[in-house]
C-alpha cells in the first residue's frame, strides 16, 4: 500500500469533507467509496444527521481529483447544496470503508423525495430469470420510495418502514457489496424477504390467485380497485370503460372534476393526447408527475374521465406495481383514494374504512406508508414546468433562498395548503396538504409539520402565516409562542415568485386570484403591488364589488353576476335576452336586496370573480362543484376562438382601479347581437390581458419599474397566462412560477421569504 | 368595542377584562350563572343585559327575551329559577304603550316560567343616550338536587342531544332589521326552557352538561364545550334540524344556520344509556318536539368540533374569531 506512485510522505495529506444536500438515500456513500478506491485513498464515509461526512487520506493530487469527482460524478439523484473541506492530521489507515451512520442532535440532512422505478430495476422485474421477476417492491439506490417511508434521520433502514423486514442473505449481500447497485439501498427487498401485495374484496376476504394478475383481470372486467402505492391509495378503473368511470364518479361523489389517468406506455398516451418533447421529458423522468396534456382528435377514452375538457391529466407508471399492473396498451383512471374533499387515504385501516363504499377490491401491501404524498401535477408552459401541485417526487426537496435567515415555519393558506420550513438558505416546501377545513387534512397538517421538523432538525424561531384571521393555518400559527409575522395573501403570492427567482429588487407584482384577506379588511384578489420580499404598496386593484352571501357567492357565480348586472341595468336585467336571466334561482331578488343592505356581502377586488361573472352571464356555469370550475369552463369555451378587446376603464388616482363594468355591458350587448359564446369567452380573456398590460404600462411609467411578477390562482388559466406573458414580454422582464404553484400551494414559500426579510 | 358577535373576541373580552376585575370562584367557572352556597341551599345566580334591535319581532320582544334569557341561563346550570330582578334604562320619549307591551310580555313569560320578578330599577336617560330601551335581568334559582352540571363531566362516548331546529331567532331578527320579507312561519324561538329542564333532570339527574346555543349558535357553543372539557366532538349534519323556511333564507343570504343565535334551544350531553329517556321527555314537551341525537363526544382531536357533512367528509366546525369571512381563495 505504500507504493502510492512514488509519492513521498510529504505529499500525503488527510482532509475532512462535509457535504450537505440530498446526499442520503441516493447511493452517495457507495459512490464515495468507489471514487475513493479509484483514487487509492484511505479513510471513511458515513451519513450523519446533516449529510455525508468523509475523511480521506492519500496523495494530494489524488485528493484534488477525488474532491472534483464528488461533484462532477455524483449519482443522478444527489443534490449537493454545500461542501466544506478542512485539513486534518494523518491517521494512516490501510483502507477506505463505509462506517455506520451517526445520529447527531443537530441533524439537517435533507430528505429525498420518492423516485420513480429506474430502468435497471424495470429490466429486472421484466426478466423471468431474475430473482425479482414480477416483484412489486423492486428498488435500488437510484430509485424507490424515500420521503413516504422515512420515520427518522439519518436515513437508514431501521428508520424506515422497511425496518420490520429482515433482509434475506441474497439481499443482504447486495446491501453490503460496495460494487452493487443496491449497496446500502435502504428499501432493498426481494420476493423472499420483502413486503408483498394482497388482494381483498370489500368484505376483507382474500381473493384467490396471484394478487396483481387477478387485480388486472378484475379491472379489465370493469371493477374499481383501490391500489396502495407509494404515497397513498389510488382508486383505479379502466379509462375505456364508461360504465366503470361513471360508477366511480357516483361513488366518489365527484360530479365533473376531471380524473387523472395512467397510461401503460408513452405510446398508449399518444393515442389520446398530444405529447411535446418537453412533456415527454416530464412524463418519463424520475419525478413522474401528472402532466396535463391536450387531447387529440383520436381521443377515445370514456367521456366521463374528463367531461368536456380538452385537457387530460396523465402519468406514466412510477412504482413497480404500476409497471406490473398495466400492460403497454392500458389507460386507467388513477385518482386519489378519497371521497369528495377528504385527503388521500394512506393507512390500511383508514383506506378500508373510507373507501369501502367506493372500491370493489383492495390491492394492499404490508409496507407502511409513514406519511402521505399525493401525485404532483404539472403543466408544460413554454417548454418548462409550471407546477400546479408540488407533492410526490418534488417535495420536500429544498428551494434555495437568496440568503440565509432564522429558521421559519410558514403555515401557508387554507385551501391547497402546503407549509414551508426553512433552515439557513434552504426552504423546504411540504407535500400537498389539501384543504385544512377538512378535519383529517388539518390533523395530518399538524402531524406532518412535527414530523418534518424532526427529520430536518428545524426548530422554528419565527412563524409566518396569512393575514386572514379565520384561516385555520393562522389560528394554528397562534399556538406557537413565537414571533408571528402575518403576511398579506397577495404579497405572499408575489414574494413566492421573487423567492423562486432569487430576486431582491422591487417588481410590479400582479396577483390575480380568488380571494385573500386584504390589509383594509376587504377581500383582495385583483392586485397590482409594488413589492419586494419585505414590503409592498398597493398600486392598483380591480374595482370592489360586494359578494352577495359571502362564501356562497364563490360557490354560486350567478350571485356576483346578478349583482353586476343589476348595477348596470337595475333589476330590469332579467328582461334582457341573456342566458343568465333564464338561470337565476328562485329568491335571487332577496340575495341582491340583502347585498345592497350590506348583509353578509363583503367587498372584493377578486379577479377570479370576474371569470365567474363572465361564465354566469354566458350561461356556462351558475353553480360550481369544485374550486375555479367556472373559470376553467370559461377557458374551455374560448378554446380555438378569437375575441376582440372589449372596453374597460382605468381610474386615475393614487391607487388606480380597473373597472370591468364596461366589459360586461359590452358582452351583454354582443349576446343581443347574436355573437357566439366561444367568441365572447375569448373576448373576455383578451380584454383581461389587454387591461392588465395597459395598467402595468401605466404603473411602470410612474414607478420606473420594468420587472413584472405574475402569481395567484387565476394564472392557472393558460389562455390568460399566455396572452398576458406574451404582451408584457415585449416591454418587461416577466417572472412566473417554475418551482411552486401559482395557486395557494405556493403561498408558504412567499410567507417564509417575507418572514426572513423582516427578521433580518 | 366590537365584541358583540359572540365569537372569540367576545370570549377574550370576558376572560381578558371582566374576569380579572371580578374574579371569584363562582364567576371563574364561566357558566351562564353562578351556583353559590348559602347555608342550607345551593343557589344559582345569573345576570344578562338585553339590547336587541328591533325591540319587537315575530315570536317575541325585548321583554320576553330578557325573562327567557335569564331563566334559561339558570336552567342550564341545572337550577330551578325562582326570582328575577329587572333593570330598565329607557330613552326619554320612549312610547309608554310600547313599554307596557314589553312589561306585559315579561310578566307573561315569567308566569309561564313560574318565576317572580321581585326587584327592579328604572332609569330614564336623555334622548340619544340609549336606543329606545335596554333591560337587564338577574335571576336566582335553586340547584336541582342530585345534579352536577359541569363541562368537566363531559366524557368520550356521551351523546349530544339538540332540543330542536336551529337558526330561527337570528333569521327572524335579521329579516326584520333589514326589511327582508320572509314567510310568516319564520319566528324567533324565544321560550323559557326551565320547565322542560326540570322534567329532564328529575328523570336523569346525572346529565353532564346543558347549554343554550345563543350568540354564535350551535357551532360556537359546541366549541366552547369541546375546549372546556378537552374532548373532541363529532356531529352529523343530517341530524341537525333546520326549519325549511329558515334553511331557504340562510341559502339566499349565505348564512350557516349552525352559527346563528337561538333563544329557546338547548344541547344536552349525557350518557348514551339515558338518551332514550331524555328524548321521550323532550318529544313530549312543546319545546322539544323535534329533539334528536346530533352527535357524540370523542376523545380526539381534543378541543375540536367536526361536522360529518351530507356528502360524507368531516369538516372542522371552527369557532370564528370575529364575523365569518370567506376563506376560499
Ligand atoms: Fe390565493
Ligand atoms: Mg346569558
Ligand atoms: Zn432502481
Ligand atoms: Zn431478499
Amino acid at each position: 500500500m505504500v507504493e502510492e506512485t512514488g509519492a513521498t510522505l510529504g505529499n500525503i495529506e488527510r482532509i475532512g469533507i462535509h457535504i450537505a444536500g440530498i446526499v442520503q438515500g441516493v447511493g452517495f456513500r457507495p459512490f464515495v467509496y468507489n471514487l475513493a478506491r479509484r483514487h487509492h485513498l484511505r479513510g471513511w464515509v458515513l451519513n450523519d444527521g446533516a449529510g455525508v461526512r468523509i475523511e480521506a487520506e492519500g496523495a494530494s493530487h489524488a485528493l484534488r481529483e477525488f474532491v472534483a469527482g464528488l461533484t462532477a460524478e455524483a449519482p443522478p439523484l444527489a443534490v449537493i447544496a454545500d461542501m466544506m473541506i478542512i485539513a486534518l492530521p494523518l491517521k494512516g489507515e490501510t483502507q477506505f470503508e463505509i462506517k455506520s451512520s451517526l445520529i447527531s442532535v443537530t441533524h439537517s440532512a435533507t430528505i429525498s423525495p420518492d423516485i420513480a422505478t429506474c430502468p435497471d430495476c424495470r429490466r429486472e422485474m421484466a426478466d423471468p430469470n431474475n430473482r425479482r421477476f414480477g416483484y412489486p417492491f423492486t428498488n435500488c439506490t437510484n430509485c424507490g420510495p424515500r420521503y413516504t417511508i422515512i420515520t427518522g434521520v439519518p436515513y437508514d433502514r431501521m428508520r424506515t418502514t422497511m425496518d420490520p423486514f429482515a433482509m434475506c442473505p441474497a439481499c443482504q449481500a447486495e446491501y453490503d457489496d460496495p460494487a452493487n447497485r443496491r449497496f446500502h439501498a435502504q428499501p432493498n427487498a426481494c420476493p423472499v424477504c420483502g413486503p408483498r401485495y394482497r388482494l381483498l374484496n370489500s368484505d376483507g376476504q382474500e381473493a384467490a390467485g396471484q394478487p396483481l394478475t387477478e387485480a388486472r383481470r378484475l379491472l379489465k372486467n370493469g371493477a374499481i380497485v383501490a391500489v396502495k402505492g407509494i404515497g397513498g391509495y389510488h382508486l383505479v378503473c379502466d379509462a375505456m370503460n364508461q360504465q366503470a368511470v361513471t360508477l366511480l364518479r357516483t361513488r366518489k361523489i365527484r360530479e365533473d372534476k376531471p380524473f387523472a389517468v395512467m397510461g401503460g406506455s408513452l405510446e398508449s398516451v399518444r393515442r389520446h393526447c398530444l405529447v411535446s418533447q418537453a412533456e415527454e421529458t416530464f412524463l418519463t423522468g424520475a419525478v413522474r408527475p401528472i402532466v396535463l396534456l391536450a387531447k387529440t382528435a383520436g381521443y377515445s377514452l370514456a367521456e366521463a374521465v374528463a367531461p368536456g375538457n380538452p385537457c387530460l391529466g396523465v402519468m406514466l407508471p412510477y412504482a413497480p406495481v404500476h409497471w406490473l399492473l398495466l400492460a403497454p396498451e392500458d389507460v386507467w383512471v388513477m385518482t386519489s383514494g378519497n371521497s369528495s374533499d377528504e385527503p388521500i387515504a394512506y393507512t390500511d385501516g383508514d383506506a378500508i374504512a373510507r373507501l369501502a363504499g367506493i372500491a370493489d377490491y383492495f390491492l394492499i401491501h404490508n409496507r407502511e406508508i409513514h406519511y402521505r404524498a399525493d401525485d404532483s401535477v404539472v403543466r408544460i408552459f413554454n417548454d418548462k414546468p409550471y407546477i400546479l401541485r408540488r407533492s410526490r417526487g418534488l417535495a420536500p426537496a429544498p428551494i434555495r433562498l437568496v440568503r440565509p435567515g432564522p429558521p421559519v415555519l410558514a403555515c401557508g393558506g387554507e385551501l391547497k395548503n402546503a407549509f414551508c420550513l426553512t433552515k439557513g438558505d434552504q426552504a423546504f416546501v411540504s407535500v400537498h396538504m389539501g384543504d385544512l377545513e377538512n378535519m383529517a387534512a388539518f390533523e395530518s397538517y399538524k402531524a406532518t409539520i412535527g414530523h418534518c421538523q424532526g427529520l430536518l432538525g428545524i426548530r422554528p424561531e419565527v412563524v409566518a402565516c396569512d393575514l386572514h384571521p379565520e384561516y385555520l393555518s393562522t389560528k394554528y400559527a397562534d399556538h406557537w409562542n413565537l414571533p408571528r409575522i402575518a403576511v398579506q395573501h397577495h404579497h405572499a403570492h408575489i414574494a413566492s415568485v421573487l423567492a423562486e427567482h432569487g430576486l431582491e429588487e422591487p417588481v410590479i407584482g400582479i396577483a390575480f386570484d380568488g380571494t385573500g384577506y386584504g390589509s383594509d379588511g376587504h377581500l383582495w384578489g385583483g392586485e397590482f403591488l409594488l413589492a419586494d420580499c419585505r414590503e409592498f404598496t398597493r398600486l392598483a386593484h380591480c374595482r370592489y364589488l360586494p359578494l352577495p352571501g359571502a362564501s356562497r357567492a364563490i360557490k354560486e357565480p350567478w350571485r356576483p353576476a346578478a349583482w353586476m348586472l343589476q348595477e348596470l341595468y337595475n333589476a330590469d336585467f332579467v328582461n334582457l335576452d341573456i342566458p343568465l336571466a333564464r338561470l337565476l334561482p328562485e329568491g335571487w331578488q332577496m340575495t341582491i336586496q340583502a347585498a345592497a343592505k350590506g348583509i353578509n356581502a363583503p367587498l372584493t377586488s377578486s379577479a377570479g370573480r370576474l371569470f365567474d361573472i363572465a361564465a354566469a352571464i354566458l350561461g356556462i356555469r351558475t353553480h360550481i362543484h369544485y374550486e375555479g370550475q367556472a373559470a376553467v369552463e370559461l377557458e374551455l369555451a374560448a378554446t380555438g376562438a378569437r375575441g376582440d378587446t372589449l372596453p374597460y376603464d382605468i381610474t386615475a388616482g393614487n391607487v388606480r382601479e380597473l373597472d370591468f363594468r364596461p366589459t360586461f355591458a359590452a358582452m351583454v350587448q354582443a349576446i343581443g347581437q347574436g355573437r357566439g359564446t366561444a367568441e365572447l369567452a375569448a373576448a373576455f380573456h383578451t380584454t383581461l390581458a389587454a387591461a392588465i398590460t395597459d395598467m402595468t404600462r401605466r404603473l411602470s411609467k410612474t414607478t420606473g419599474i420594468r420587472k413584472v411578477a405574475l402569481s395567484g390562482g387565476v394564472f392557472q388559466n393558460m389562455t390568460l397566462l399566455r396572452q398576458v406573458a406574451g404582451l408584457l414580454e415585449k416591454d418587461f422582464t416577466v417572472l412566473i412560477h417554475r418551482q411552486v404553484p401559482t395557486n395557494d400551494g405556493g403561498l408558504c414559500l412567499g410567507q417564509a421569504a417575507v418572514a426572513i426579510e423582516r427578521s433580518r | 368595542l366590537a365584541h358583540g358577535s359572540g365569537g372569540k373576541l367576545s370570549h377574550d373580552l370576558v376572560t381578558g377584562v371582566m374576569l380579572p376585575a371580578f374574579a371569584n370562584a363562582a364567576l371563574n367557572e364561566l357558566h351562564d350563572g353562578a351556583r353559590i352556597n348559602m347555608p342550607g341551599v345551593k343557589l344559582a345566580f345569573t345576570t344578562d343585559s338585553y339590547v336587541v334591535k328591533p325591540l319587537f319581532f315575530a315570536g317575541g320582544n325585548i321583554g320576553k327575551l330578557a325573562v327567557c334569557g335569564t331563566v334559561n341561563d339558570l336552567a342550564m346550570c341545572g337550577a330551578d329559577p325562582h326570582y328575577l330582578s329587572a333593570g330598565f334604562i329607557i330613552e326619554e320619549g320612549f312610547p309608554v304603550a310600547d313599554l307596557i307591551r314589553i312589561v306585559e310580555s315579561m310578566q307573561a313569560a315569567a308566569s309561564e316560567a313560574g318565576v317572580a320578578i321581585v326587584t327592579g330599577d328604572t332609569k330614564v336617560v336623555e334622548k340619544g343616550a340609549v336606543d329606545g330601551i335596554y333591560i337587564n335581568t338577574a335571576g336566582i334559582g335553586a340547584v336541582i338536587d342530585g345534579t352536577g352540571i359541569s363541562p368537566t363531566r363531559v366524557r368520550p362516548g356521551q351523546d349530544i342531544i339538540l332540543s330542536g331546529p336551529v337558526g330561527n331567532h337570528a333569521v327572524a331578527i335579521m329579516a326584520l332589521r333589514h326589511g327582508l320579507v320572509l314567510p310568516q312561519t319564520v319566528t324567533s324561538d324565544c321560550a323559557p326552557l326551565n320547565g322542560l329542564v326540570k322534567e329532564l333532570l328529575s328523570a336523569v339527574p346525572d346529565v353532564a352538561v346543558l347549554r343554550d346555543p345563543t350568540r354564535g349558535g350551535l357551532a360556537t357553543t359546541l366549541n366552547e364545550i369541546a375546549q372546556q372539557a378537552a374532548v373532541g366532538i363529532l356531529v352529523e349534519e343530517a341530524a341537525i334540524p333546520v326549519q325549511p323556511e329558515v334553511a331557504a333564507a340562510c341559502d339566499i343570504l349565505g348564512f350557516d344556520p349552525l352559527y346563528l343565535a337561538n333563544e329557546g334551544k338547548m344541547i344536552i350531553f349525557s350518557q348514551p344509556q339515558a338518551s332514550e329517556r331524555l328524548l321521550a321527555i323532550l318529544k313530549g314537551h312543546k319545546y322539544g318536539k323535534e329533539a334528536g341525537i346530533i352527535g357524540k363526544v370523542t376523545d380526539s382531536p381534543a378541543g375540536q368540533v367536526g361536522l360529518r357533512t351530507l356528502i360524507g367528509g368531516i369538516r372542522l366546525l371552527d369557532m370564528p374569531v370575529a364575523d365569518q369571512l370567506p376563506r376560499i381563495c
